[in-house]
């Protein structure tokens, strides 16, 4: 099975690479972008039966800093 | 003094480091690598390097943070052991829990790479006690991941509690509230991003790291 965690920097925390990000659209003549948040995606091959509680597990011990970021789980397929 | 020096894959400063060290104390640390999982018997300074570890994947820090190694220095902290953390080791060091807080991309996007000048804001530290509060000395700093911060009540706590040993005197990485270095509520783990190394001696062009090393070497001994 498959999942992919998506992790975000929580609001209000400022992502500077997400302005460059901004600037670079605006730049390129794009209006009305309002605000750029830039994040990762992290894609995760397992074991049959992983539970959900296992790949929070993942997320709070390593792929998500919860001082700054949060995280989400989606899993992909049956 | 007996230290030890964590290695890293990846890291680059852990030589400069032992250097620094062996100079002051005339005692070459031992290297430890990531994968131990103990500190040689009567370790008397655990040092965390700057440089890179494990290329700054996923985030600055949070793979060395989770190496075998690290189980043995939060219990030797816990026990009191002075754990120093420059620039990456400031990164691993929030990463394990062991300092409060967390290091961000700098704010102007910019790897940073000069001598900065900063404030010491306490000499009550073993980390600080060779210096004057209220000091400016010129510690150089190379980063890219430098932008400290935390959330607002965790940052008055160690203002309060008088837990920031360096601020930049100027605006470096977008820090809050410009801190370059803290330590631990126990005053045992410093986590600093300027290169204390790296201000050694009159050929580094500026000393004002040295008494840093002098300041542990007497606080151990």
């Amino acid at each position: 099975m498959k999942a992919r965690v998506f992790v975000t920097l929580k609001p209000g925390v400022l992502d500077p690479q997400g302005k460059a990000i901004h600037h670079a659209l605006e730049g390129l003549g794009f209006e009305g972008v309002e605000d750029v948040r830039a994040g990762k995606l992290i894609e995760l091959d397992l074991a049959e039966g992983t539970s959900d509680d296992e790949i929070a597990e993942m997320c709070r011990k390593l792929l998500a800093n919860t001082v700054i970021e949060n995280f989400k789980i989606e899993r992909l397929g049956a | 003094m007996k230290s030890a020096v964590l290695v890293f894959p990846g890291s680059n400063c852990d030589r400069d480091l032992a250097v620094a060290i062996e100079q002051i104390t005339g005692r070459a640390p031992e290297m430890v690598w990531h994968r131990d999982t103990d500190l040689p018997e009567g370790t008397d300074l655990i040092a965390v390097p700057g440089g890179f570890s494990y290329g700054d994947y996923l985030r600055s820090g949070a793979m060395a943070a989770r190496s075998p190694i690290m189980a043995a220095v939060g219990e030797a902290a816990a026990k009191g052991v002075p754990v120093l953390g420059i620039c990456n080791g400031f990164q691993v060091l929030t990463e394990a829990g062991l300092l409060p807080g967390a290091l961000m991309r700098n704010a102007g996007l910019h790897f940073v790479c000069r001598p900065v000048r900063l404030t010491v804001e306490n000499s009550q530290s073993i980390f600080t006690s060779r210096y004057q509060a209220g000091e400016q000395i010129v510690i150089p700093v190379a980063h890219h991941d430098g932008n400290y911060q935390a959330d607002v009540e965790t940052l008055d706590r160690l203002e309060g509690e008088g837990r920031v040993a360096f601020r930049y005197s100027g605006e470096v990485n977008g820090s809050a509230r410009n801190i370059a270095g803290i330590v631990n509520a126990a005053g045992n783990v410093l986590g600093m991003m300027p290169h204390p190394e790296r201000a050694l001696e009159p050929a580094h062009g500026n000393s004002d790291g040295r008494r840093l090393f002098e300041g542990l070497l007497e606080a151990v001994a």
